[in-house]
């Protein structure tokens, strides 16, 4: 015999101003398996759930029906007060008389009534209801950081900082990620290399940070607080443990000439190289597909020299498996291709811009490696083609940001700062150069960022104009731009030496790839979902990965590390006992009645459902059966949906009790 | 600069809803339909098509730009010659264009603009003086007449 | 091989160089040019700017007649008049406006038939094909190709080569034996129809163009439109006198090019009759 406990609470005026909250409480005391009914003015309050305690003890109730507001505002809070009272919290439920009827109606008999019928329902539930005990899954107090820039670092030293291992794998030879490339970052000026080196040189040293690099993640299985991690460690054809990092192979190497990935092709480097000098880790790797002795077996002076012995061309990719708990994804950015030729059938290039036909029109990522102090050119701003300091360079904004016909229409967000940014780089070192941008719109919401950008403008001398460029030409040895300025309406061409186009930033190369490995979202510009745009903005919708920094969207250096910061509390509060706890509104599946037609593991979009046997105490085989995994179910309910033998059903949420709900209005 | 507001001000123009402003440019005579604006623009509004459109609606109200009216004359006889025809007959449109603009500006030596041109028209077997007229021509003062512009308030 | 052909208004009128050029190139070529009966004007500048049904109407009722006279492809030398058919293709893809246009033409519109322009069509026979068949190559010709607007734009009517760079004519003109330049007004308007209503900016418009080809080294320019071969040729004593330059570039169609390159002479393909005619 059910003793059901209804509390109507009147939220001040929110309800009690259209819904009868007196009528209410006396029709609920009348509806069966209730064993008392009250109103009050604001359940959620102290005295509120006060009150909810002191029935739950005195009238002995199996339990509880809160009317009041959305189950998004307060169903954790009622729970929580039934459980101090000894009432286990899955046998409250919420009857939602406020967003549901109250806040959406004017009629004041209308909506009593509808209030009424919402409690009947959940009265109904509340007695079909059984006590469930949440879920516990064990969880490796370990984690995994993808990507080794600015955002990976930060996420990496504050989880190992909070005293929990990590396991970081960053393509690339070197942690660093963009940031390590660049010259200088806004607002501030500082020197990219040098705020970023010491935390570089941090993780390389930590005892708790265990860094693949050269790595890939190969393979992800498992699931939240127990991923199993195969991590693809590339040929570097160097031993890294017995490498001193002394120089001599790359110095050695006669294959100079190849175009440098760091520089972005503003300067060369060897085939044998490191990728920079204050990488991390500080050991060379060789490029297989420039070096003689990999391709036919020629040269070899490099192992020759290396008094160290650490060339292996004999090297071969190796696989190693690691166990986390929580992984956070920072794999960045890489800058939209300009030219013509795209990765994407939905994505267009700029002809009339001539990037790819004219040396001296470059992006912003190549103009940062020639004004940085430790790019090809040692800081000196020499233009591509012949090597001459440019005294009149166009910035041009928005090149395929904001962009419906070539794909992108988002904004980039960082653009405008750093365009400012390089139009003051530029005449700190050109002090008789003009700077000219051609903007559409200035983006500066930080802080100091308005302030910085007309700093540009008033102490630099940078010329801004509203408008978009046209074409871009080449006449005798100079690049002609035809743009506009639409705030004095009329056309503006420039005769330049070098222009920089502020290209859109998008996803780094393989992110969609990697995100089916972790099975989480990704939109259609290939940047990773979060699970919520406002209220969870490093969480995924898959348990246990969080993600942060550029590969969730454009942004800056102090909201990558911000969001980092964010995504390893997250990890730390899931790595912070032994176990994890979940809630147990899951699925369940019949295992007797179960047909193993494993509809369900093909429709489960969590891949929660494995396929199981059940055997006999002596091993001897009885039938195949669908099987939840507790750890990764999240109770969608498709599973239930689907099953043609009903063996499928959500704890909390069963059959049995929405009919029964359902019945209880005929 | 030939235009007196630029494209993008027209299509922010009729944004904004000034009709009286947009339809009595110059800007929209000026354009030669090149298609590069439609082809350039990141929002994929064919500005070329405004264009077009702003003209038709600026003619059917009287309201174009009177400094233009060579332009706006030489469009319109072009149609009415092809009406007539089924295609253009060259020697008629011309003889009519200057005609009609004499006629309308007074400029009687629009009349002899180019007259030197004939002769060396004549000489490289240019100038068809019988050009004969198209067969479906009936066909084609029936389609004109389906597509007579109505005036919109 | 056979080629439905329409050659709009310019061809049979003052362009007739450019007929005469075709005819004499495309049949050294085994390339037999089959007139449209009834075809009608294409609505050319005029229509566009002055009744949007009309110009869709009239180059649907082309297209109508074409297929009803059974040419599966229809060669247009003027590229105006072949983005008029194109765009009109393109609207009948709209089941609805499909109904009202054939209402309107009194003929049922299908737009199946091909649309081809004169570099499309040299690339139907084979740029291999005409290559090997050249007999005299161009070796004194430098020549800037002008492909000007419509060859390529609307991209999304047309379809043609790269809008912003292209290169489909450099290609055969190359095949041809004769040097083409980089240049950098490739697909900058002439100014259109406008050489009677405003020659001003066809003026300044055919300057630009024909300096910036001399600039860049060429000694002729090479066309495929009989808009722009009127105000770069017809028009450029006028630009001369206007300016004060001798520009003295001869301005060839594309099939005078080929045909020059087969052995034609240039009476035969009417070169003789360009208003310059000589560097």
């Amino acid at each position: 015999m059910s003793r059901i406990g209804v509390f109507t609470c009147w939220c001040g005026e929110n309800i009690a101003r259209t819904v009868d909250v007196d009528e209410v409480a006396k029709r609920a005391a009348e509806l069966p398996g209730v064993r008392c009914s009250l109103n009050y003015k604001y359940m959620c309050a102290d005295p509120g759930q006060a009150i909810v305690r002191e029935k739950i003890v005195s009238e002995k109730l199996d339990g509880v029906v809160v009317a009041s507001c959305s189950p998004h505002m307060h169903l954790k809070t009622f729970r929580k007060a039934a459980q101090a009272a000894g009432l286990n919290p899955y046998l409250v439920e919420m009857a939602n008389i406020r967003e549901q009827c109250s806040w959406v109606h004017h009629d004041r008999a209308q909506a009593t009534a509808k209030a009424i019928e919402i409690i009947r329902l959940a009265v109904e539930k509340a007695r079909n209801d059984a006590a469930l005990q949440p879920i516990r899954v064990p969880v490796t107090r370990r984690a995994l950081v993808i990507g080794g820039g600015v955002a990976g670092i930060q996420a990496a030293l504050d989880i190992a900082d909070a005293g929990h291992e990590v396991v970081m794998v960053e393509r690339e030879p070197s942690i660093g990620g963009k940031m390590a490339g660049l010259s200088e970052t806004f607002p501030t000026l500082d020197c990219s290399q040098c705020i970023l080196t010491p935390r570089m040189v941090e993780v390389g040293q930590h005892p708790r940070i265990k860094l693949y690099s050269y790595s890939e993640v190969e393979k992800v299985e498992g699931f939240v607080g127990n991923f199993k991690i195969t991590i693809r460690q590339k040929a570097r054809y160097v031993d890294i443990s017995k490498c001193t990092g002394c120089g001599e192979c790359w110095n050695i190497c006669p294959l100079k000439r190849n175009l440098s990935e760091f520089d972005y092709g503003m300067g060369m480097r060897p085939a044998i190289y490191i990728p920079f000098p204050q990488a991390v880790p500080a050991r060379p790797v060789i490029d297989k597909s420039q070096c003689a002795k990999l391709i036919r077996n020629g040269c070899g002076l490099c192992e020759k020299k290396c008094k160290a012995e650490a060339i292996n061309f004999k090297d071969e990719d190796r696989f190693v498996e690691e166990a986390v708990g929580a992984v956070v994804v920072a794999t960045g950015y890489k800058l939209y291709s300009i030219a013509k030729s795209q990765p994407k059938t939905t994505l267009s290039g700029y002809g009339e811009y001539g990037y790819g036909k004219y040396k001296d029109v470059i992006d912003s990522l190549q103009f940062e490696r020639l004004v940085s102090a430790s790019g090809p050119t040692g800081g000196v701003l020499k233009r591509p083609s012949d090597g001459a300091i440019p005294k009149s360079v166009v910035f041009i904004s928005c090149v395929g940001s904001r962009d419906n016909a070539k794909g992108l229409p988002y904004c980039s967000k960082i653009c405008c700062m750093y365009t400012a940014k390089h139009t003051m780089l530029y005449k700190h070192k050109v002090h008789d150069g003009q700077a000219h941008v051609f903007y559409m719109d200035i983006r500066a919401g930080g802080k100091g960022y308005e302030e910085f950008v007309r700093r540009a403008i008033e102490q630099d001398g940078a010329q801004y104009y509203r408008g978009r460029v046209s074409k871009i030409t080449q006449e005798g040895g100079r690049l002609v731009v035809r743009g506009a300025d639409t705030l004095a309406g009329m056309p503006v061409t420039i005769e330049a030496d070098m222009v920089v186009l502020a290209a859109a930033m998008r996803p780094a190369d393989g992110i969609e790839e990697l995100a089916q490995k972790l099975n989480i979202g990704y939109d259609e510009f290939g940047f990773l979902l979060e699970s919520h745009p406002k209220l969870r903005p490093v969480e995924t919708n898959t348990a246990g990965i969080f993600i942060a920094g550029a590969c969730h969207s454009p942004k800056d250096i102090p909201e990558a590390v911000a969001q980092a910061s964010a995504a390893a509390s997250k990890v730390q509060v899931m790595l912070a006992a032994d176990e994890l706890t979940r809630e147990p509104e899951i699925a369940a599946i019949n295992e007797q009645t179960c047909a193993a037609c494993f509809t369900c593991v093909r429709t489960c979009p969590y891949h929660a459902i494995e396929r199981a046997e059940l055997r006999t105490p002596r091993g001897a085989f009885i039938k195949n059966t669908a099987r939840v995994n507790p750890g990764l179910c999240m109770g969608c309910g498709t599973c239930v949906s689907v099953c043609p033998s009903k063996s499928a059903d959500l704890l909390g949420f069963t059959d049995q009790q929405v009919y029964a709900e359902v019945e209880s209005l005929a | 600069m030939h235009m007196d507001v630029a494209p993008n001000q027209v299509v922010r123009l009729v944004q904004l809803g000034e009709w009286e402003k947009a339809l009595q440019s110059r800007a929209i005579w000026e354009c030669v339909g090149c298609q590069t604006c439609s082809t350039r623009c990141p929002k994929e509004v064919d500005c070329a098509g405004v264009m077009d459109a702003l003209r038709e609606a600026s003619l059917a109200r009287g309201m174009a730009a009177a400094d233009r009216y060579l332009v706006v004359a030489f469009q319109k006889i072009f149609l009415e010659n092809i009406r007539r025809n089924g295609w253009l007959n060259e020697l008629e449109l011309i003889g009519q264009f200057k005609a009609d603009v004499v006629l309308h500006t007074g400029r009687i030596p629009f009349l002899f603009k180019d007259a030197g041109l004939a002769p060396q028209l004549g000489k490289r077997k240019k100038l068809h003086l019988i050009p004969g007229k198209a067969r479906d021509r009936g066909v084609v003062d029936r389609i004109f007449e389906r597509c007579a512009s109505e005036r919109k308030a | 091989m056979n080629i439905g052909y329409y050659p709009g208004c310019a061809l049979h009128g003052s362009s007739n160089d450019y007929e005469q050029s075709l005819r004499a190139c495309l049949s050294t070529l085994d390339v037999q040019l089959d007139e449209m009966k009834d075809w009608i004007c294409c609505g050319a500048t005029a229509a566009h700017s002055l009744n949007h049904k009309l110009s869709l109407a009239l180059p649907a009722r082309n297209l109508a007649v074409a297929e009803r006279d059974g040419f599966k492809q229809l060669f247009a030398p003027c590229p105006l008049c072949s983005m008029q058919l194109l765009k009109a293709k393109k609207a009948v893809g709209d089941e609805r406006v499909r109904k009202e246009l054939s209402e309107i033409v009194e003929a049922d519109v299908r737009g199946e038939s091909e649309v081809l322009n004169l570099i499309q069509l040299f690339e139907k026979i084979g740029v291999e094909r005409i290559k090997s068949a050249v007999k005299a190559p161009l070796k004194s010709i430098t020549a800037a190709c002008y492909y000007g607007c419509l060859l390529t734009r609307p991209p999304d009517v047309v379809h043609f080569d790269d809008f912003e760079q292209p290169t489909s004519m450099e290609t055969l003109v190359a095949a041809l034996g004769a040097k083409t330049v980089e240049w950098n007004y490739k697909t900058e308007c002439c100014g259109a129809g406008m050489t009677m209503s405003n020659e001003q900016i066809v003026l300044e418009l055919a300057h630009k163009i024909l300096s910036n080809a001399a600039e860049h080294g060429a000694n002729c320019l090479v066309v495929a439109c009989p808009m722009c071969h009127v105000n770069l040729d017809m028009k450029q004593a006028a630009v001369e006198r206007r300016f004060g330059k001798k520009l003295g570039m001869v301005v060839y169609y594309l099939s005078d090019l080929v045909g020059l390159a087969l052995g034609l002479s240039a009476e035969q393909l009417g070169i003789n009759r360009h208003f310059v005619t000589q560097a």
